[in-house]
């Protein structure tokens, strides 16, 4: 489903500083799979994240999407590709403080247009199934962590997309919430949704929810 | 369509909630935007509604009005001018005016006297100004006495009080017969203090006074307009002192919400990133600030107008009267006819609400066009 040919990323490019996170990714993900990326901090998982979700740009070298090249692409499509290919859940959350759990989980559907009812319904259906439907009206920040969580997830699923996206989701989770959020990416994976992961949690990378893991190091794959 | 407008309503929710979220920062801007608009919006209307006032006012008095000088000075007409002026084409009306100063050491101000041309005030009675009625505290059928400057004492009856609609040119006006105000000024017989000629094309109004020019060398034309024009600079000074008075603070205002609308807090320009990073595109993030900007800017100048409009003409303008609205000593009391100038409203709107829509969007438009993946590095 998504292709990376010869991938490469740099940062500051032409800069004293210039680094480069990635250098050389060749990869297949499976649609339908659950694919974890695993390695130690700064070995450009995330930055490979960035580059699958259409958050960012390679340097050099290509990416397909379901056999399209959208590595060309300008911002404007990205973003159209992002927000309904794509749910993110990230690492600290990102949830907007200050608005209700609900508010949150309909901020990407905003730009869409969709009806405010639809999207009402569709939210909250979403919040009843991560068990979050009693919250739905409190602020986030007053939420716990794995609260938390359950709303990013919800946020990332109310597009509907094919693909989920999660950087090192059970970081700050404790034993408990991290085996609850592989139940529910595990149920998702079921519905048919690729899930691809970042994570150096062997109770992750070990779950038999994975179906892929993908090793790397210094901006490249390397075999286990 | 449904889809755009639908789109355009979650924005506005989204911007309302944000509004809400940072309630002390928006409500502060808010305040010091609106007192900005009041205080601009207020002297505006004021002085433009002084103007129409004089303007309205002075429609009344003669075209042109002549004068006399010598030495460069104002001086009365002799006898026989009127004659000499003789027939003018398209003059309606000659007319020689007896008008002079009086000062009142009772309440310390000066008086404007008067013998209208028409037989309007019988000998030995007065119809004084609405300013001069309160001041001494006068009415109808009341007596009154003035020392003339030969130390003659005179008395007379009041017999009425102009109409408070003319209050802003008439307010320290008395009216005499023409015997009382010669005997009281000692005025020499046949002498006037100047001539008002009623011109009824008002194209043919500086041609009148071109041929007046030529037939009186020694005399001076003043044309009604002129004096309208004089009037509107003299408001216009006034407005434009008021400003510069109230400059540093209008300055400090506005800093102050430029200041407030342009920075971007940290945790703005993190909220940014995440909204760009779940898809939502630079232009929505841009609309939706555009929004945020317009929303405050043009509720500011709305409540600033509104309540400037109120303070001016329902309350006449009690902030800004003494200065704006002028005089000696004796204070004209008038309800100012409401008047609002478009062009007035129009200005004031581009330069109040544009600046704060630009300080809003170029700090926006540079956080918004930045990398979605920062929301994934934070």
């Amino acid at each position: 489903m998504i292709e990376l040919t010869q991938i490469r990323k740099a940062f500051n490019q032409g800069q004293p500083n210039e680094f480069w996170a990635l250098n050389g990714i060749d990869l297949a993900i499976e649609a339908k799979k659950v694919t974890a990326f695993r390695g130690p901090s700064g070995s450009g998982k995330t930055t490979l994240l960035t580059i699958v979700g259409c958050l960012a740009r390679p340097t050099s070298g290509r990416v397909k999407l379901a056999g399209d090249d959208i590595s060309g692409l300008p911002e404007r499509f990205l973003t159209d590709i992002r927000r309904s290919t794509f749910g993110f859940v990230f690492q600290q959350f990102n949830l907007i403080k200050g608005l209700s759990a609900l508010d949150n989980v309909m901020l990407p559907a905003f730009p869409t247009g969709r009806p405010h009812r639809e999207l009402r319904e569709r939210s909250e259906s979403l919040l009843d199934r991560l068990k979050l439907a009693h919250r739905r009206e409190a602020r986030v920040e007053w939420l716990s962590g794995g609260e938390q969580q359950r709303v990013a997830i919800a946020r990332a699923l109310v597009n509907d997309p094919k693909v989920l996206i999660a950087d090192e989701p059970t970081a700050n989770l404790d034993t408990a919430l991290s085996r609850e959020f592989m139940g529910i990416l595990e149920s998702l994976n079921a519905e048919g949704r690729t899930v691809i992961l970042s994570s150096h949690d062997p109770l992750v990378v070990e779950s038999a929810a994975v179906d892929c893991v993908v090793s790397m190091r210094d901006g490249q794959l390397t075999r286990d | 369509m449904n889809a755009w407008i639908e789109k355009q309503r979650h924005l506005i929710d989204f911007t309302l909630a944000s509004l809400a979220r940072r309630r002390t920062k928006n409500f502060g801007l808010l305040l010091v935007y609106t007192l900005l608009v009041f205080v601009l919006a207020s002297v505006a209307l004021y002085t433009h509604a002084l103007r129409q006032e004089a303007a309205q006012v002075l429609k009344q008095s003669p075209e042109i009005i002549l004068q006399r000088m010598v030495a460069g000075r104002h001086d009365l007409i002799p006898p026989g001018y009127i004659e000499k002026i003789g027939r003018i084409r398209g003059v309606q009306a000659i007319e020689g005016r007896l008008w002079g100063y009086y000062y009142d050491p009772v309440v310390k101000a000066n008086y404007t006297f008067m013998a209208p041309a028409a037989e309007a005030v019988r000998p030995g009675t007065l119809t004084v100004g609405p300013a001069v009625a309160r001041s001494r505290g006068l009415a109808p059928g009341n007596t009154i006495s003035f020392r003339a400057y030969s130390g003659k004492l005179f008395s007379f009856t009041v017999a009425g009080v102009l109409p408070h609609s003319s209050e802003l040119v008439s307010a320290d006006l008395v009216l005499m017969s023409e015997a009382d105000f010669r005997a009281f000024f000692a005025y020499p017989a046949g002498h006037h203090t100047d001539i008002a000629l009623s011109v009824a094309n008002p194209l043919e109004v500086r041609n009148v006074a071109a041929k007046l020019a030529a037939v009186l060398p020694d005399s001076r034309p003043i044309l009604r307009e002129e004096v309208l024009r004089t009037y509107a600079s003299v408001f216009d000074w006034r407005e434009g002192i008021v400003l510069a008075l109230l400059s540093a603070a209008i300055f400090a205002f506005a800093i102050l919400a430029w200041e407030k609308a342009s920075g971007l807090s940290a945790e703005e320009k993190r909220e940014i990133g995440i909204l760009k990073a779940i898809g939502w595109e630079t232009g929505d993030i841009i609309k939706m600030k555009l929004w945020e900007g317009g929303l405050i800017s043009f509720t500011a100048f709305l409540v600033g107008f509104i309540a400037a409009y109120v303070q001016v003409f329902r309350f006449g303008a009690p902030l800004f009267e003494p200065v704006l609205k002028g005089w000696s000593v004796l204070y004209p009391r008038f309800e100012l006819v409401p008047a609002i100038d478009s062009l007035q409203v129009a200005t004031l709107f581009f330069f109040t609400v544009f600046p704060y829509m630009a300080a809003v969007l170029v700090p926006i438009w540079r956080a918004a066009i930045t990398d979605p993946d920062a929301a994934m590095r934070s």
